[in-house]
This record gives C-alpha cells, structure tokens and sequence, in this order.
C-alpha cells in the first residue's frame, strides 16, 4: 500500500497544478463567501470552461474530436481532486458535462456528436436533464410526457418539474412516452431538446431554502425532428440508466461544513463557561462525523486505486451520496446547537453562516440522484443480491397502471 | 497509488480463510462456548504452525518476518470466525510490546518462544470498572516488585507473561515484564460476556517484574502499543461485521414470510443496506489504518482511533441488526447470532470504551496539522 501518484500521474497533477495555479487563485478561509446575481455567476463559469478547453483541461475524459482530452480516468480524478483546491465555479456545468454529455456521446449520432458535444465542453451551452415529473420521480418510468411521431419530426406535450438550472440551460435531454400501450419501461424514448424552441416554457420553483435552483419546463406541441433522437424508439430507459449511471459518479460528497468546521465552530464558541469543544457529548459527536468523513475518502481512495491500477472499482463508492447528505443535515443541525438561542440567526454569524445554509441545502441533497430509500434499495438490490421490491405495475400497459391523484 | 493489499497478502487471505473454515467453524467456537476449556488449542496450534504468531517477528528472533499488513489479512480472517485462541493478546500485544519497547537480551529471551507458540503473552491494564489512567492506579511496583490486582487481563489464565503497567510513584508508571508462573501471582478465571475468550483476574503479592521500555515511560508506550493494537483489533471487528451482515443476509433470503422472503421486505433490505454502509465506512478507514501501521505514518494516532471507533460502531451494528434479523431465532442460543453480539462488545471493550476513543481522536486531530479535508 502506498499513497504516492505513480511517476505519470505525478507528471500529470504537476501539470495540472501549473495551469490551475497560473489561472486560478486557491481556496482558503479568507475566500469570500459571494452574493453574487445568478447571471454572473453564469458568466464566470462559463468563462472558466472556456479557458479550460482552450487549454486541455475540460471534459478530460472525452474523445479529443469532442473537445476532451482522452484521458484516463485517473487522470479525471486527479484533475477533479487539483481543481477543487481552487475557488473556481464549476457548478452551472456539473449536470449537463456529468450527466448529458456522457449520454450523448454514447448514443447520439455522429452528426449530432460533432454539433454539441465540443459547445457543451467549452461551455458555450449548458444542458440540463428533464426526467423527473409530477407522477414521476423515483418511478421515473412513470412519467407521461408523451412525444408522438409527425412526419420527420416528433411532437412533444408535457411537464417535467424539478429541472435543475433550465432556467439558463441551451438544450436538454429528455425522457419521454411514445407508446403508453406497453409496460411503463417500454414505452419510453430520450431525445435532445432545444430549451429555447418554440412550446418551451420554464417556470423557476421557488425551494424550501428560499433559493430557485430549480423549475417546471411545460411543452406545448414542441416540434423535435427525429435525427435528435437518443437511441432508439422505445429504448429510453437504457438510454435513461446511462444517464443516472453517471450521475452516481456526478454527484459525489455533498460540499458544506465537514467535522473539521465543527471542531473549529466548536473550538470559537462557548458552552457554559468554556469553549464548546470542552464538552464530552460535543466532542462525541465530532468524532462520528470525523470517521464518516474519513470512511467515505478512503472509500474513495479505494475507487482510485482501483482505476489507477487499470481494475474496475467494487461497489463502495455506492454509499457516498447517502453518508454525506445525511452527515451533512446532522453537522449543520448540531453546528446550529452549539450557537444556542442565536442559532436561528441567519446573519453575522460565526463562520458565515455554513452551518445555517447546510442545514437549508441538506434535505433536498437527500432527495436529489436518487432518495435515501431508493439508494438503499439499490445497495441491497444491487450489492448484496437480495431480491427487487415486487411490483404491482410490471407487465401492465402503461395506460392501465393505478395513478394517485395529482398533487 | 495503491491502496490495495498485495497478491501475496490475498493468497495468504485464502489460505487463512481455508484454514479456518475447517479448523474455527461454529462447533470448534461452541466448543469453547459451553467447556471448561480456556482457548481451543488444536487451532491455536495450527496457527503456530502457519506461522501466524511470528508473522510480524524478524526472522533472527525466530519469526518469519512479514510485516503489519499480512498481521491485518489474519486479523480480519480471525474475527470473521470468532477464532477462540489467545492470539490478539500474545500477538498484537504481547509481542507487539517486546518489539517495540524490549531490549536486545529481553527480544532474545522470548520473542523466539512467542513465535513457536510455545509461550503465550498477554498485557495487563484494567483495574475493574473504572477508566485507568496514571493517577488512580492501584498496582504498584517498588524496586522490581509489583503489588495489586488487575482485571479483567485476557487470556490471563492462560498466559505465561503478561507485560503490566504499574505506578513506580505518584508521578510515573512503567511497563513490566512478569512471569505469570512465578512467585507471587495468583490468577483465576472471571466469567465474562464472551465466553469464547477467557480472562482472568490476576493478583500480584510481591511478583517479580523486569522493566520493558524507559522507567516512567509506561504511560506513552502503552498509548502506543493500543494504538498499534487497536488497528488489528479493528481488522477484527471488520471481519466480524462483516460475517454478521452476511449472515443476516443469508437468513434473509431462505426465511419465508407472509408467502415470501424476508429479505423481499423493505424493512429488512434497508438495514442490510445500513449494515454495508457501516461495514464499508469501517474497512476504508482500516485499510488507512493498516497503511500507517505498516509505514509508521505519523499519521498513526490519528488512523488508529479512527478505524477503532468506525470499527467498534460496524460491528455493533451489524451484529445486533443480525439477531434482529433473525426474529425469535437470534434470541436462542443455538443460533450464532449472540456470539457475534457477544465477541462485538468484547473487543469494543478490551483496549478501552467507545467514548473514550472519541474522546481521544479529537484530542489528536486537535493537535494534529495533518490536512482533514474531504477530498
Ligand atoms: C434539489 C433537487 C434537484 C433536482 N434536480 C433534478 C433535475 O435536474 N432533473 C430531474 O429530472 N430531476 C431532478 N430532481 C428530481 C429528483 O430526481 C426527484 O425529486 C427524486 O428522484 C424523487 O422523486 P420525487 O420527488 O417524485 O419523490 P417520490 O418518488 O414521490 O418519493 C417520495 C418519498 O417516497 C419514497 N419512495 C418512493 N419510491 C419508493 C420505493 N420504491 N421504496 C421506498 N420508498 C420510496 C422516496 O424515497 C421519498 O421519500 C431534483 C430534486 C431535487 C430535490
Ligand atoms: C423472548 C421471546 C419470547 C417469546 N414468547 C412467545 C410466547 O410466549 N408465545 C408465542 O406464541 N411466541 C413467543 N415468541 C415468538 C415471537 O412472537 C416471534 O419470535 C416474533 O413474532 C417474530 O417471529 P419470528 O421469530 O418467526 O421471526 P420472523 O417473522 O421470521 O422475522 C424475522 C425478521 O423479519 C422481519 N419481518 C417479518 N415479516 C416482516 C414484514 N412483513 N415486514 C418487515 N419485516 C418483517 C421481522 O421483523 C424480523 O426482523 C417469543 C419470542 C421471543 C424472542
């Protein structure tokens, strides 16, 4: 066992830290928090990514016709790890490069691959990803925009909700019903929708934190012509599990307040007469996060070493999501304790208000890839082989399965 | 980077798991369980002859001089199958203590006969039912003499030398080599939660003890040697956590119903689920820990109360979920579910409590510069 980059990744991080450093200014407890207008964080991001690209370091993993890099992916890995040590805004991209590229790059046609998969790496165009829908979002399959076939192009009426950032986004992909005859998985189809084509209407969704990260999209006999098909009719819950694949690899620990902000909350504030990291149950409690923390980087690390040694990683990484948005929710909660009757306070507080704001973000980081029960089921379906939930709707045509009422 | 154990480390896993699913399966352990027999010493003798007790020992002391990761790989194989030999004491202990702290002359005299098996070791810490530290230490030693009790020592029936922390004064402690069959020690058996490993009480009139180490340093090196210790107990309780999940799982899948499997119900995929996500935190943080153990990372302290605290938490958690999953068949005694419970809190209790090595990794991450991001 060792920790040391083989010569070649060292090479590579040396290279990557020469760009970033020339580029970019590291993070530190002195980056301020920014108020920034969603627009410019808009124009920033975009801005990064386009200096990214020019340079080799966007999209890494992708073939370089499409405006990657063909790296390896351990050299994803290291360029990731490099580039989070830097304040730099990548997350505008995190869905449309994470998710919908990969899905594009896997089944879109050559022509289309060349039209927008080197705009989406360079950040000229933002996607997002429209699945989930009213009656549909752990059943995703459940879902009923229907696009139904008119000449050389499909027609397409419906609603998704939870669309995060189409409020900005180019383009999308989407998952829709053209045979409601079938059972639910069969019937499904994915296309790439312009977000700007006539129909299209985005309507921001005002969230529990009080911030608008996401948005009902409405179509309204939006025309898509079938050469923006992905994959083939009827194939779009294959086409959709590639997708969420790759979102399992996306979204990855939940960022926020980790157990060393703790510890530092608890080292500045007081609990009775003394400093709050005094107390047994604080420091208890500081320890179990400690080790989650922990646990899930070396879980990591375990992934690493398996790719930089050419393996293919085992499950593990499967636990990240659910550890860390749950450590989050617990650390921002008890971060909040240890203020007393000014934990409430929104403002001025110590350590600008991260425990606060993690506490806000933490539930829908829960629900968000993927809730907390259906990760379960899929570790105990997947990893330990135990059997799938039985299911009422299996081989009934999508037209007659039972739908609750709308809510 | 290679955060993986090694083909050889793999191959000796094979072997050690071949051995003992023939050599430490539930009969030989219930043998334990419901005898008068203080360790099973047909397998503790196959493990001598595998070379298992002188695996970490330097083959000039008669070892064969592998190093901490392989002592990791039987580790987690040994508490996969609640192996009842005195193997953690005289091992990760006892040896563990020699060679860390012994002279030349006191390594000459028993590493040899610790790695033949033909001496086994053990350390003597607890004073009953409270926390020991320096202070409030009752046995003593005063010119080479040691007075007082300590309990409960694993395996101290059954030990030949047991390296002891005694107060030399008001301000100082110090480790000390006694010969259990010497003059002045008497020890009897004490019964405990787990009856497949046996402890004793052990009282000291007068025994001779032979200094280990610096006078006055006992306190830090037996801080020392938990920690070192505490890795492979970690390895341990990995393994027992994860035989616990696995038999839960594998109950699951054959025990029907309300017309189908228990393991088709939510509420039980969910907490195997649980399970893996406690028993997965556990094992990351114990391949770190057996990195800094086998490097001497400085990092060490730090790794060490971090894979004993995850470890301590998966194994509860996977071996009382287990009889959960049981029903009415984890409560009896003919399923093995309580040995698991059982063993989970042995080793959760034997190098100190849960609370205090909370309490004791954030003392160290304190005072620690070591980076604690994330990423
Ligand atoms: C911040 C945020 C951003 C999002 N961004 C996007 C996006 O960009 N694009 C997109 O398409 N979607 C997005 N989503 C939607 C997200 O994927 C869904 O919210 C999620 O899949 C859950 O679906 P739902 O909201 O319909 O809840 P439901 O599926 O109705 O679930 C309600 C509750 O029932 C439980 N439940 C459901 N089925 C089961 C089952 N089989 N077993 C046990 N429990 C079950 C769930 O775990 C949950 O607790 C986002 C969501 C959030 C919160
Ligand atoms: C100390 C003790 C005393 C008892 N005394 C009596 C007595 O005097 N008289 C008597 O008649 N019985 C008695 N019982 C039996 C007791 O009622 C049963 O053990 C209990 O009902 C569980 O049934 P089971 O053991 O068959 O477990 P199972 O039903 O096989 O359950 C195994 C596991 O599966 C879970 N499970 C089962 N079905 C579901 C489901 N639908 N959804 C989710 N999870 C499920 C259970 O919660 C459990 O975790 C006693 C049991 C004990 C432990």
């Amino acid at each position: 066992m060792d920790f040391s980059d083989t010569p070649k990744e060292a090479e590579f991080r040396k290279q990557a830290r020469a760009f970033l450093d020339a580029n970019a200014t590291p993070k530190s407890k002195a980056t301020p928090r920014r108020d920034e207008k969603e627009a410019d964080l808009i124009k920033r991001a975009k801005a990064w990514q386009k200096l990214k690209q020019e340079n080799g370091w966007a999209c890494l993993n992708w073939p370089k016709e499409y405006g990657g890099r063909g790296a390896t992916p351990m050299e994803l890995i290291i360029w990731g790890q490099e580039e989070a040590k830097y304040d730099v805004p990548t997350g505008p991209f995190a869905i449309g490069l994470g998710m919908c590229g990969p899905t594009v790059i896997a089944f879109a046609g050559e022509e289309q691959k060349k039209r927008y998969l080197p705009k989406m790496a360079s950040g000229e165009e933002i996607w997002c990803q429209l699945f989930s829908e009213p009656a549909g979002g752990s059943d995703v399959a459940n879902l009923r925009t229907r696009a139904v076939k008119d000449g050389e192009d499909w027609v397409v009426n419906g609603q998704k909700v939870w669309t995060s950032g189409a409020q900005y986004c180019d383009y999308g992909i989407l998952l829709t019903r053209t045979d409601p005859n079938v059972p639910k998985h069969k019937g499904l189809t994915m296309f790439i929708v312009d977000m700007k084509a006539p129909g299209v209407e985005v309507k921001p969704i005002k969230q529990a934190s009080g911030h608008s990260g996401f948005n009902e999209v409405y179509f309204a006999d939006v025309r898509i012509p079938d050469d923006h098909r992905l994959g083939e009719v009827g194939d779009g819950w294959k086409v959709s599990i590639v997708t969420l694949m790759n979102e399992r690899l996306a979204v990855g620990s939940a960022g926020g307040p980790d157990a060393g902000e703790l510890l530092e909350l608890a080292q500045t504030v007081e609990l009775g007469e003394e400093p709050a990291i005094q107390n047994q149950a604080v420091r208890e409690k500081i320890a179990t996060w400690y080790c989650e923390q922990a646990g899930l980087k070396f879980t990591k690390l375990r992934v690493q070493s398996a790719l930089s040694r050419g393996g293919t990683p085992g499950p593990e990484n499967s636990i990240t999501k659910i550890v860390s948005a749950n450590k989050l929710q617990g650390i921002g909660n008890f971060g909040m304790d240890l203020m007393d009757m000014g934990g409430i306070l929104v403002d001025e507080q110590p350590m600008e208000g991260q425990f606060q704001a993690a506490w806000m973000s933490a539930p829908g980081l829960r629900i968000a890839g993927g809730t907390d029960e259906i990760l379960r089921n899929i570790i105990a379906e997947r990893v330990m082989q135990m059997p799938g939930d039985i299911r009422v709707d299996k081989n009934v045509p999508f037209s007659e399965v039972p739908q609750g009422g709308k809510s | 980077m290679n955060f993986e154990f090694s083909e050889d480390q793999n191959m000796l896993r094979d072997q050690a798991q071949n051995f003992l699913r023939a050599k430490s399966d539930s009969k030989a352990v219930r043998k334990i369980l419901e005898s008068d027999q203080h360790y099973d010493e047909a397998l503790w003798k196959g493990m001598v002859e595998l070379g298992w007790t002188g695996v970490t020992i330097p083959e000039t002391y008669g070892g064969i001089g592998l190093g901490h990761l392989e002592l990791c790989v039987i580790a987690e194989e040994l508490g996969r199958t609640l192996a009842p030999t005195p193997f953690s004491s005289s091992v990760y202990l006892a040896t563990e203590a020699l060679l860390q702290f012994g002279s030349e002359e006191q390594k000459q005299a028993w590493l040899p006969k610790l790695a033949a098996g033909e001496v086994i070791g053990t350390v003597a810490v607890g004073e009953g039912t409270k926390t020991v530290t320096q202070q409030n230490m009752q046995v003593t030693a005063r010119g080479g003499k040691l007075t007082g009790t300590k309990l409960p020592v694993a395996d101290g029936d059954v030990a030949n030398i047991a390296i002891v922390i005694a107060k030399d004064s008001d301000s100082a402690a110090s480790l000390y080599l006694v010969e259990l069959g010497g003059e002045g020690v008497t020890r009897s058996t004490v019964k405990t939660l787990d009856p497949t490993r046996s402890h004793a009480q052990i009282e000291f009139k007068g025994a001779a003890g032979e200094l280990l180490g610096g006078a006055g340093e006992g306190w830090t090196q037996l801080e020392k040697l938990f920690d070192r210790a505490a890795i492979l107990f970690a390895w341990e309780q990995v393994g027992g956590a994860e035989a616990s999940m696995q038999m839960a799982r594998d109950y699951a899948m054959g025990r029907y119903a309300f017309g189908r499997p228990i393991a088709s119900f939510q509420a039980i995929k969910h907490k195997v689920a649980d399970m893996y996500i406690a028993h997965t935190l556990a094992r990351s943080n114990c391949y770190y820990g057996a990195w800094a153990l086998s490097t001497n990372a400085p990092e060490l302290p730090v790794a060490a109360a971090t894979a004993r605290v995850s470890a301590t938490e998966a194994f509860h958690e996977c071996s009382k979920e287990n009889i959960q999953t049981h029903g009415g068949m984890g409560f009896t005694w003919e399923f093995d579910c309580h040995l698991f419970y059982r063993r989970s809190k042995l080793l959760s209790l034997n190098l100190g409590s849960l609370p205090r090595w909370k309490d004791m990794l954030v003392t160290r991450i304190e005072q620690s510069n070591l980076d604690h991001s994330s990423q």
